[in-house]
C-alpha cells in the first residue's frame, strides 16, 4: 500500500519534474575508442551510432572485453572520445577535441558499487544536491529520506554506512543517489553482476519499480542476455573487440514487467533469436582469449 | 573494550608460567635469569616509589610523541606529493628510496653532530623511524584511490579542491592507519635505542644501565616497561584510528 502512494507521489513529482528538465533522449555518432597506451594502438570501438529516446530503458549486451563500459564511461564524460560525437538533448558533450565534462544530468551506477565509503547513506544520498547548490544541506537530507523512503522503505538505514549494508541494499541506496539529481539519464554499468540469482530477481523487481516512477531514459549495461531482455525495451547486441553494433532487438514484452514473463512465449522467442548473436561473439572473445594465453 | 580478554590473559600467565619453570628447571643456560617474583621484587625495592623511574616513562613517552607526530606531519604530505605529482615523484623518489633501507640507528652519528642538543637528536632519530614507513603508505594508498570515486565526485558537482580535500584525504584515512600502527611501533624500537646510545633517561637508558652494571632484573624491568610503554601506544593509536575511521566496523 505504501508502495503505490508513494509511488504516485513520485510520479507526479517526476512529471513536474519532466516540464523543469524535459528530455533526455541520447545520440551516439560513429563512436570510436582507440586505446594508445604502450605504442600498440588497441581500438576498443568502432563506429558505433545509437539513438536512446527520452525516457527509454536501453540495454548493452556484450562479452567482456567489447568495450561497453568505455561506452558508457564516455556517455558519462569520465572518458574521452577517439572518434565521433554523443549528444545530449542534441548538446555536445563529447567529442575527440572536447574535454570530458561530466555532469549530475549523466550518472552512472557501477558495477563494484561507489558509495563513499565515509559517508553514512544519508550523507551519501544528499551529496550531489549540497554540491551542486541546488539544495541546502539541510532541504538535501530532508528530500533524500523521502526518496529513501519511497523506494523501498531505505530510510531504514539512512544513519548507517555502506559496509553495513548488503550488496543489494548497497546498490539500490546508489540508484537513489543518482536519482537525486534528477539526471536525465541513468547509466548502469552491470549493477548486480556479482549477485547470487535470488537477490538478482529482487533487485530486477526494485529497479523496474524505480524506473516505473521516474521515467529516467535508462543505458544499462550487462553480459547477461536475459538480464537486458526482462528489464529493457531495447536490446543492443555488441561484438567483441573492437565493439560494434552487431544488433539491435526490440523488447516487445509489455510492462510491468513480471518474473513470471521469464517463462512467457514471447520471453522465450526474444531470448532464442538474441541468444546467437550474444553466443557466437562470446565464443570468438573466448577463442581470442584463448589464442592470447597461448 | 568492555568484555575482558579471558584467553589474553591466560596467555599471558601461561608465558609467565613458562618463564618460571625454565628459570627454575631449564638448567645452565637460564641460570643467569632473574624469575619473576625476583624481578618484582626489585620492582618493588627500586623502583617502584623511584621519581627518576617514572621521570624515564614521560621522557621516552615524549621523545616517541614528538618524533612520531612529526613523521607523520611530514611524511603524509611528501606521501601525497609523490602520489599525485609526476615530476614531483620522479624527482624525489628515487631519493626515498635510498635513503629509506637505511636503519635509523645508522643516522645516530650524524644526527648528534648535527643538532645541537642530545635531546633533538634522538627525537629526529625517532622521527626518522616511522617517517618512511608512513610516506610509503600514503604513496600506495594514493594509487588505491578509487577513480569510480572520483569520477562520481566531478559528476555529481564536486570542484578539485574539495575534491582533494573531501574524496582524496578520507580515501586515504586507511593507508594512514597503516602506517600509524606500523609506525608507533617502530618509533619505540628506535628511541629505545638512541636512547641506549646518547641519554641519561629514558626506559632505554634504564635497560642499558642494567646491562653495564649486570643487573639482570633492572634489564628485565626495563624490558617490561618498554613493552607496556609500546603497547599503551598502540591502544592509543588504535583508538585514534577508531575515531577517524567511524565507517569501519
Amino acid at each position: 500500500m505504501r508502495m503505490v502512494s508513494a509511488a504516485t507521489e513520485l510520479a507526479s513529482r517526476a512529471s513536474r519534474s519532466k516540464e523543469a528538465s524535459a528530455g533526455g533522449y541520447l545520440t551516439i555518432r560513429n563512436v570510436g575508442k582507440t586505446y594508445d597506451a604502450d605504442g600498440t594502438c588497441v581500438e576498443a570501438l568502432k563506429n558505433c551510432s545509437i539513438d536512446v529516446k527520452a525516457g527509454a530503458f536501453v540495454a548493452i549486451v556484450g562479452p567482456s572485453g567489447c568495450g561497453k563500459s568505455t561506452l558508457l564511461n564516455m556517455i558519462a564524460g569520465f572518458d574521452t572520445v577517439s572518434s565521433g560525437e554523443i549528444y545530449m538533448d542534441g548538446r555536445l558533450v563529447a567529442a575527440p577535441d572536447l574535454p570530458p565534462q561530466p555532469g549530475p544530468d549523466r550518472v552512472v551506477v557501477f558495477q563494484n558499487g561507489a558509495l563513499f565509503p565515509w559517508k553514512t547513506v544519508l550523507e551519501n544520498v544528499s551529496y550531489g544536491p549540497v554540491r551542486q547548490k541546488v539544495l541546502t544541506r539541510k532541504q538535501a537530507k530532508k528530500r533524500a529520506i523521502d526518496l529513501l523512503r519511497q523506494c523501498g522503505g531505505l530510510d531504514a538505514v539512512a544513519g548507517s554506512y555502506p559496509a553495513q549494508l548488503s550488496s543489494g541494499m548497497q546498490r539500490r541506496v546508489e540508484v537513489v543517489r543518482a536519482l537525486i539529481n534528477e539526471p536525465k539519464v541513468l547509466l548502469l554499468d552491470e549493477p548486480f553482476r556479482a549477485m547470487d540469482t535470488v537477490s538478482k530477481t529482487t533487485m530486477h523487481q526494485h529497479l523496474l519499480e524505480m524506473y516505473r516512477i521516474c521515467r529516467k531514459t535508462i543505458v544499462f549495461i550487462t553480459h547477461d542476455l536475459e538480464e537486458a531482455i526482462y528489464l529493457a525495451d531495447t536490446v543492443i547486441v555488441m561484438t567483441t573487440r573492437p565493439g560494434t553494433i552487431k544488433h539491435i532487438i526490440s523488447v516487445t514484452l509489455q510492462r510491468p514487467r513480471l518474473p513470471k514473463m521469464l517463462f512467457s512465449h514471447d520471453y522465450l522467442e526474444l531470448k532464442r533469436q538474441a541468444a546467437e548473436s550474444v553466443h557466437a561473439e562470446a565464443r570468438k572473445a573466448f577463442d581470442r582469449g584463448e589464442r592470447e594465453q597461448a | 573494550m568492555s568484555r575482558i580478554n579471558w584467553r589474553g590473559a591466560a596467555s599471558v600467565a601461561g608465558f609467565v608460567l613458562l618463564w618460571e619453570l625454565l628459570v627454575r628447571f631449564g638448567g645452565g643456560r637460564f641460570e643467569g635469569i632473574p624469575t619473576l617474583a625476583e624481578v618484582l621484587r626489585a620492582f618493588g625495592d627500586k623502583y617502584l616509589t623511584n621519581a627518576q623511574y617514572w621521570q624515564s616513562w614521560i621522557v621516552s613517552f615524549e621523545r616517541v610523541g614528538y618524533g612520531f607526530v612529526a613523521s607523520q606531519l611530514l611524511g603524509i604530505p611528501l606521501g601525497l606529493l609523490l602520489g599525485t605529482r609526476k615530476i614531483f615523484h620522479e624527482v624525489v623518489y628515487p631519493v626515498v628510496e635510498l635513503l629509506r633501507p637505511i636503519p635509523p640507528l645508522a643516522w645516530v652519528p650524524l644526527s648528534i653532530l648535527f643538532w645541537p642538543t642530545t635531546e633533538l637528536s634522538i627525537i629526529f632519530i625517532t622521527f626518522i623511524g616511522p617517517f618512511f614507513i608512513i610516506v610509503i603508505n600514503v604513496h600506495d594508498g594514493v594509487r588505491n584511490i578509487r577513480k569510480e570515486h572520483l569520477w562520481l565526485a566531478r559528476s555529481l558537482g564536486a570542484r578539485p579542491r574539495y575534491i582533494f580535500r573531501r574524496i582524496i584525504l578520507p580515501s586515504l584515512i586507511p593507508s594512514i592507519a597503516v602506517g600509524m600502527t606500523l609506525g608507533i611501533a617502530v618509533t619505540w624500537n628506535v628511541v629505545i635505542a638512541a636512547e641506549m646510545i646518547a641519554s641519561d633517561v629514558g626506559l632505554g637508558r634504564l635497560t642499558w644501565e642494567g646491562y653495564v652494571s649486570h643487573t639482570a632484573t633492572t634489564v628485565i624491568v626495563g624490558m617490561i616497561s618498554i613493552g607496556l610503554a609500546g603497547y599503551l601506544s598502540t591502544l592509543a593509536v588504535a583508538y585514534a584510528e577508531k575515531k577517524l575511521m567511524p565507517w569501519r566496523k
